[in-house]
């Protein structure tokens, strides 16, 4: 299939951007998307044109690295998918597609569709662990038994891959899905009890100092996470950071 | 050529690691301040290493090229950590899990590696646990175990299919703690592009910044490289786009011997590959197989009909079939190693019977397990005189809740319904065994330089087990490696801060920054990835999954021409002072068009059948093994450790020979 792309450019974090077209042939539906954008780089290099930069890495769907904005939706259309695991089939012949960067006052653009996510380390920094040194005499693995229910949960929560699609999705720019997914998988688990509460109000706290806005509970996050967080998890983050502040 | 030194400690096997930990010198906690340690990579074995390392006290300076330590590719592996806990009372012991990784490893690994790496792995499980890891539990709230393959007990623990994923977030949030404390300074977006040596000792790194193009001078006490393996020699592998054998190979340039680089995992369960534009390929888990029944058709005119699209698959009766591995492994079936489904499914595909456009590509089907299943479900459910059609449906639920997942994920990428028509798989690059040669103490062959997890050769041999890769990288940097480098730097308590002001850097800085002008200012006529798909294509086709003298003494000229043409052609564009990702790309494919030939070499020497190191030359000629691979204990019970001389064809042999004491070896057999 022959396709338009109108694409994000911009140089660097201080230069201004612009959408630009470009036209691409003989797109098979069997090309992932990245796929189809490695075929417009070649182009482009071949006529002695800056390549357009993007962020991907495992083209597997778990390493959180790619991020696009197609046709305004973060992934694309598609759910529970990342951009990379996005297949050319879900386009047609003669479509034009927009891809944008993931947009968030909290991700600036460093090039082209490129954005710093380093809030989230910096969140995950303030308290996304559990305070244990490595020693090798920690108590056996199966001391502590864990209901398979509460296991199951936790990690439902924890397969977050921190791609950040739930803020470019959210009209406030909120990180509280990637946040809640986080606390949810500590509050969940008897290991992280001890140090839940300064967990979720440090954390919060570093959220909102990254510029993140609050949830409206419109429910879009979820819609588009590509690894189906729920929205529950918004909730027990609610929760748990009620318990913590009275 | 020299006798390499493991420097393993003496004594019996079962006791080398206790008695080394209290033999060891220490450095004491107000000194550790004092000590800084540089990690490259992020991965299992490097997050683990820097957190544990700061933990202890030491500044710790951490690096990735990705945009955040969470990113590394450990994140992808899907099925599990192995650990010798025996929760299941399945007769599970330290020494069972040193011997089945031994024997995986077809007697090519150091005993008294694997058998500290067998001894450490539960350590990992407490650990890990003791982080919140969400490994999957039993309704009693105990933890749950599945079993692998070449295996006879139940030791492998998961996290869903994500075992990987979960386990590295687990060393990020061990890092993260560290970061916040200041005990760790992490460096996301930057790549090692030299290590830099101080009298003998490796005592710093050059680096670029990924997003603004600084090169950059950082220095420590010691070195230590987690950047995981080189399957991207291959270009398409299982691997992550970025993942390279740059670290690596500079320090192996600097004076570290690399090891073994022919060994090399094939695995059998990926998805075949569509077209040319074809950029990396997916696998899925291996246990699809416990299931799954591997086939091609019997007759040539079928399988021209397959791919012409005139015969479906489902339309061929029982005896048109060839289930290939069923008649050549009765014992096993589609149950052998990973190494032996491989080649069986290559030599299918290579006599003309692969059922794809391309040729390359076997069925794996679940029509009989759907069946197998229904009927059980009918008698459980006392349907009587059930349908075809309700069996099928009865059994594909059940298939479903065991594979769901990796049915969708097939679906997804091929778009086809695998409940309905069989699988296609075919066999990609995933793992390298071999890599940087390190002695006992995970030091390489320059002084204070450590190479860690996938990055070195150490514990798998020839061949790793399922669930071993996770089980080796957290082992090096939460366990092995703390202890082993305090012996070290317990010499470097006075010796002050390692300035950067200094010749050694100067000049190293001097290299990187010209190879990288030369790039940007070449002006060639092809893409970066032009040489790296050639070089894929000379790697798969005579370096691949069964090797020859002929075909690798022209693997190795058709390198070095590809290398030539490479640094004469290649067009860069883009500046150096920006974020530029052809300019990465160039700099790893120029390291990867220099390992590729020594990993020809490496094969060419080793003329025998050992693990996913296959010669055709080196086979069973007769009796019930006829055709199979044979391995020569006599001449080559020996660790290949390359010395770099200038050119990869020049590299000098060095060998460590391997000595089993608390093993017999034994010729592995699947029929």
């Amino acid at each position: 299939m022959n396709l338009t792309l109108k694409i994000w450019r911009q140089k660097d974090a201080k230069s201004k951007g612009k959408m630009v077209s470009y036209e691409v042939t003989e797109i098979s539906d069997d090309m992932s998307f990245l796929e189809m954008m490695d075929v417009l780089n070649e182009q482009l290099i071949n006529k002695n044109g800056d390549p357009v930069a993007f962020d991907h890495d495992c083209r597997e769907g778990i390493c959180g690295m790619c991020s696009m904005f197609i046709n305004g939706e973060a992934h694309g259309p598609g759910r529970g998918v990342t951009t990379c695991q996005l297949h050319m089939r879900m386009f047609k012949d003669g479509d034009t597609i927009t891809i944008e960067p993931f947009r968030a006052k909290a991700f600036p653009i460093i090039k082209d569709l490129v954005v710093n996510r380093m809030a989230f380390d910096r969140i995950q920094q303030s308290g996304g662990y559990i305070s244990v040194n490595t020693s090798g005499n920690t108590q056996d693995a199966n001391a502590i038994p864990i209901s398979k229910q509460a296991a199951d949960t936790a990690m439902d929560a924890a397969t977050c891959i921190g791609c950040g699609a739930c803020v470019a999705t959210c009209k406030n720019s909120s990180a509280m899905l990637f946040v809640g997914a986080k606390v949810s998988q500590y509050a969940l688990l008897p290991q992280g009890q001890v140090e839940a509460g300064e967990r979720v109000l440090n954390m919060v706290e570093q959220m909102d100092k990254e510029g993140f806005g609050n949830c409206t509970n419109t429910g879009a996050c979820e819609i588009e996470c590509p690894k189906g967080i729920s929205l529950e998890n918004i909730a027990r983050l609610n929760r748990e950071y009620l318990k913590a502040s009275v | 050529m020299s006798i390499l030194d493991s420097k393993t400690p003496k004594g019996p096997l079962a006791g080398k690691w206790t008695k080394y930990k209290n033999e060891i010198n220490l450095v004491n906690p107000s000194n550790k301040r004092n000590i800084d340690v540089i990690v490259v990579g992020t991965g299992l074995a490097g997050g683990s290493a820097a957190a544990t390392l700061a933990e202890l006290g030491y500044n710790v300076k951490a690096y990735c090229y990705q945009d955040s330590p969470r990113r590394a590719h450990s994140i992808a592996a899907q099925g599990g950590i192995n650990a010798a806990k025996n929760y299941q009372g399945d007769g599970d012991s330290t020494y069972r899990l040193f011997y089945d990784t031994v024997k995986g490893g077809d007697y090519r690994s150091r005993e008294a590696n694997v058998y500290r790496l067998a001894e450490v792995s539960t350590n990992i499980i407490d650990q890990c646990v003791a982080q919140g890891v969400p490994f999957a539990r039993d309704y009693g709230g105990l933890l749950d175990n599945r079993s692998f393959g070449g295996v006879l007990v139940s030791r492998t623990f998961y996290a869903k299919g994500q075992t990987g994923q979960q386990l590295l977030l687990g060393a990020y949030s061990a890092m993260n703690r560290q970061i916040a404390r200041g005990k760790i300074e992490m460096f996301s977006r930057h790549e090692m592009l030299d290590v830099v040596k101080v009298n003998g000792k490796a005592r710093g790194i050059i680096t670029r910044n990924l997003v603004t193009g600084e090169i950059e001078r950082h220095s420590a006490h010691a070195v230590v490289i987690a950047t995981g393996g080189y399957g991207n020699v291959y270009y398409l592998s299982t691997n992550a786009m970025g993942s390279n054998a740059t670290a690596a190979w500079k320090i192996h340039k600097k004076g570290a011997f690399f090891a073994n680089p022919c060994y090399t995992q094939i695995h059998p369960t990926c998805i075949p590959r569509s077209g040319d534009y074809q950029s990396k390929l997916t696998l899925m888990s291996e246990s699809l197989r416990n299931d799954g029944r591997i086939w091609v058709p019997k007759n040539i005119e079928d399988v021209k009909g397959i791919q012409e699209g005139t015969l479906k698959p489902t339309e061929l009766s029982e005896e048109n079939r060839d289930y290939f591995l069923e008649r050549r492994y009765p014992a096993f079936g589609n149950l052998v190693p990973r190494d032996v489904a491989s080649r069986a499914a290559k030599e299918r595909c290579d006599a003309g019977y692969g059922v794809n456009a391309t040729g390359e590509a076997v069925y794996l089907d679940f029509k009989s397990a759907m069946e197998r299943y229904g009927k059980e479900q009918a008698k459980i459910h006392h349907i009587e005189n059930a349908s075809e059609e309700k069996i099928i449906e009865l059994g594909a639920a059940i298939v479903k809740e065991k594979y769901g997942n990796l049915f969708q994920m097939y679906e997804k990428i091929v778009d086809q319904d695998p409940y309905k028509t069989p699988m296609m798989i075919y066999p990609a690059t995933h793992y390298t065994m071999g890599g940087v040669w390190v002695d006992y103490n995970l030091m390489t062959t320059v002084e204070g330089l450590y190479c860690i997890g996938e990055a070195n050769f150490s514990d798998h041999g020839a061949n790793r087990l399922g669930a071993s890769a996770l089980m080796q990288g957290l082992a090096d940097g939460y366990f092995v490696l703390p202890y082993t480098i305090g012996d070290y730097l317990s010499n470097d308590i006075q010796t002050g801060k390692i300035s950067t002001d200094t010749p050694e850097f100067e000049i190293s800085e001097k290299e990187v920054k010209e190879k990288i002008n030369f790039f940007v200012n070449n002006e060639g006529t092809h893409s970066v990835d032009y040489y790296h798909k050639k070089l894929g294509l000379i790697m798969w086709n005579k370096v691949g999954m069964a090797r020859n003298k002929e075909g690798l003494i022209e693997a190795m000229a058709e390198i070095k021409a590809l290398r030539e043409d490479f640094w004469q052609n290649v067009k860069v564009t883009g500046g150096n002072d920006q974020m530029n990702p052809e300019l990465e790309k160039a700099g790893r494919v120029a390291d990867f068009l220099e390992l590729g030939e020594l990993f020809a070499k490496d094969a060419l020497d080793r003329e025998e059948s050992c693990g996913g190191h296959f010669r055709e030359e080196s086979v069973e000629v007769d009796g019930e093994q006829k055709g199979e691979a044979k391995r020569k204990d006599e001449e080559y019970a020996y660790v290949s450790a390359w010395e770099y001389k200038g050119e990869p064809g020049d590299a000098i042999l060095h060998k460590e020979e391997l000595e089993f004491n608390d093993i017999e070896l034994k010729q592995r057999s699947y029929k």
